[in-house]
This record gives C-alpha cells, structure tokens and sequence, in this order.
C-alpha cells in the first residue's frame, strides 16, 4: 500500500539527528517491548512481514507521531486482538477476562536464546530464476492495496540485476494469507538518474532486493 | 507508554503467552552482548586476513559463522568501501538493520530523515554526518528491502601497519559500518 512508511525520497522530515552516546533503550518499556516481540513471534503464529503490515496500516498521523518502540507496542497490540490472542474489552481493563487461547508454544527462559538469531527465509524453488546477472529489468508499475516491498520510488524504473540472493517467503503473499509462496529474489541496481530525474547525484546508484513478480524483462514484448 | 507496556505485559504473563524471565534474557543480551563490538571484530579481521575478506564478501553468513561469535547472521551482505566507492546502509520502508553484527539500530536509522533522504540525497546525508568525499566517488546505497541484511567493511585508515586485530577493532564504529561515516584514525579523529 502506498503508506506514509513508504519514505524513500520523501522530503521535509529534516535532518538526520544523531544523538551521541545513545543508550539501547531509552526508557526500560522499550526493552519490554521488543523482548515481548520477540517472544510473541516465537509462538508462530505471524511472521516478519505481517508484523510489518500491522505497522503500516496504523493511521498516517499516528504513524508519523510515534517513536519507533510506540509503534512496536502498538502493534503487538493490534496483533494479539487479531489472532484471537487478548481482547480490546481486557487491553482497556488492564487484566485477563478471558481464556486463554491454546497456542502452539511459548518462549521460555532456556530457549530464550533462540530468538536472538532470525531463521532462513531462503525456501525451495519451484522453477529456475527467470533473470541472470547484468540483465537489464524493469520494475513495475505497481500499486497494490495490500503489503509490498516494492517501494514508490523504485516503480517503473529501469535496473540491473546484479545478484541473484535465493529463493525467498513471498511478503506480498503470505500478508494476504496465500502463504509462503517463494520467489526468486534479486538485487537490482539504479542509477539515481533513473529514479530522481536529472538533478540527481550522477555518481550515485540505489539497489533494492526485488522479488521476481516485482519485475519485468526488457525490452517489452511489443 | 511504560503505564500501557506494563498492562500489556501483565496481560501476556496473566494469560501464559510470555514468561517475563524470557524478557529478561532478551533485553539483557541486547544490552550487553549483541552490539557494534561484534562487527567491529568482523571487520578488523577482514582488514588483516585477505583470504576472510574473500569468504566475508562471497558469503557473510558463512563466514561470520566461522568466527563463531554474535548469533547466526543469515542473510547477510558485506560490501566493501574503496577510494572509489562509498557503500551506504538503509531500510527506506522500515528499519531493518544487521541486528546479529551490529545490535540494534540507533534512533536516526530508524528515523524519517534518514530513511528519506538516504536514497535521494546520500551525499548531503554524508555531510551532515561529516564525511565528505570527492564528488567523483560513487555512492552506493542498499535499500534493504527484503530478508537481506548488510554491513559495510569500512576502508582501513592510513597509519595502523601491524596493528593487531584488537587494536583496528576500536577504530571500527557503527557509523563506519552503517556507512554513515568512516573507520577512526590513528590520531582519534571519527568521520
């Protein structure tokens, strides 16, 4: 979906802002927070990308007003009331009304351990990657309603595939519920003049990691 | 927040979802074993070991494994900084960030100026963080979009022949591997 988390090239945000001897957490709740995450993750029953989708539909203004911990804690939220898992009447309460629902597993503290690395999203192809290395592609014009890593910049443009990375889960289909569905994923290198007209920097080059459908062979079949 | 994160929690633990010694273990190992150290290391071996700097270029994953510290880095990228070409890290769509090589990200990463204007204007981000290059360098910037995870191997400053591992490990910041800024020099001077 064309969001406000889509940012690349937006303008008017400012400068970068580093801040000097920045603590890993500014206050303990966002310690609790991505440690809740992750073992809210360990039970299975979303992944990476539908974390990311819940993110992305939250309201533009609330989006843009909170800090990135706000936005963790906010989703953990939205998801635990999707999948069945707390109810808004027990988050406004503060405390348990229902049952629990049975879950698959839950993190303990001897496995904790395992959830500080991420498991491969690599999966068997069904069929050889349709691109090879230096082929000029083109990414499509897209604008899906639902989850994408296609950003808006980095639509209808021309590239190059520089490297094939594997057969990667499929984020624009596992968000819509079809499953993993693999695709061959690819790093595809612009110049900036492709995506940011003539003014831009001509000896700078942005990549994106693309997923097949995301592309389009060129040239195009007449 | 911490009123609301706290209800959240109580909530989860009420309902046997999580175990709050489970959150313990995370936030400490976040805290005080998984950082910049530990890319730091990465980097200051393939400064002083060509043949790692091939494996860690062809294949990170593989050849972080092989040093055997951090977690399982899949995954994940190295690419390399020249005299002629600058490489920058960024995530435009979220924040994904190298977490088993570097921790985790700084706010500015995360944040909408960074993510932005990375890929419009990488050379006036550059400056803002004080690295100035000459304009016929390129600059290369990776939008991680996907599962991918990458680290820039800094260039090794001038002055530091026959130092030891332990030693250009200090000079490797996290900037300097974010591509936001450059390795220290000898002299202690951070880009």
């Amino acid at each position: 979906m064309n969001g406000v988390h889509d940012m690349g090239g937006m303008q008017g945000f400012g400068k970068v802002e580093p801040e000097p001897d920045e603590p890993v957490f500014h206050a303990p709740w966002e310690g609790r927070v991505l440690a809740m995450h992750r073992a809210m993750g360990f039970i299975g029953l979303w992944n990476i990308d539908i974390n990311r989708f819940t993110r992305e539909r939250m309201p533009p203004d609330l989006y843009l007003a909170s800090s990135y911990y706000k936005k963790w804690a906010i989703s953990l939220e939205d998801l635990c009331v999707k999948y069945g898992l707390l109810g808004r009447d027990e988050l406004a309460a503060g405390h348990a009304i229902h049952d629990a629902k049975a879950v698959a597993r839950t993190l303990t503290e001897a496995d904790a351990g395992k959830v500080l690395s991420r498991n491969s999203f690599e999966r068997p192809a069904h069929k050889p990657a349709r691109f090879k290395p230096g082929e000029i592609v083109r990414t499509r014009n897209v604008h899906p309603t639902g989850h994408t890593r296609l950003p808006r910049y980095a639509r209808g443009r021309s590239g190059i595939i520089e490297c094939i990375r594997g057969c990667h889960v499929f984020p624009d289909s596992i968000t819509s519920g079809k499953g993993d569905d693999p695709q061959w994923l690819y790093t595809v290198v612009f110049d900036a003049r492709e995506l940011w007209g003539e003014s831009a920097d001509p000896a700078s080059k942005v990549s994106i990691d693309a997923w097949e459908p995301y592309l389009e062979a060129l040239p195009l079949p007449a | 927040m911490q009123l609301r994160v706290r209800a959240l929690e109580t909530l989860l633990t009420e309902k046997g979802y999580i175990d709050p010694k489970a959150l313990d273990f995370i936030i400490d190992a976040y805290e005080t074993k998984i950082g910049p150290h530990i890319g730091a290391r990465i980097v200051a071996k393939a400064w002083t070991d060509a043949e790692f700097k091939q494996r860690l270029l062809a294949d990170a994953t593989e050849a972080v494994q092989s040093l055997g510290i951090g977690g399982r880095a899949v995954h994940l990228i190295a690419v390399e900084n020249t005299p002629r070409l600058h490489n920058m890290i960024v995530c435009t769509l979220c924040s994904c960030y190298p977490w088993e090589v570097l921790g985790l990200p700084p706010v500015w990463y995360k944040s909408a100026p960074y993510r932005s204007r990375a890929v419009i204007d990488p050379r006036g981000v550059l400056a803002e963080f004080g690295v100035a290059l000459p304009p016929d360098a390129e600059i290369r910037v990776w939008d991680s979009t996907a599962e991918t995870r990458y680290i820039v191997v800094p260039m090794r400053p001038a002055g530091t022949d026959g130092w030891s591992e332990a030693r250009l490990a200090d000079l490797v910041t996290r900037n300097a591997m974010i591509g936001a800024g450059l390795a220290r020099t000898p002299d202690g001077t951070v880009e």
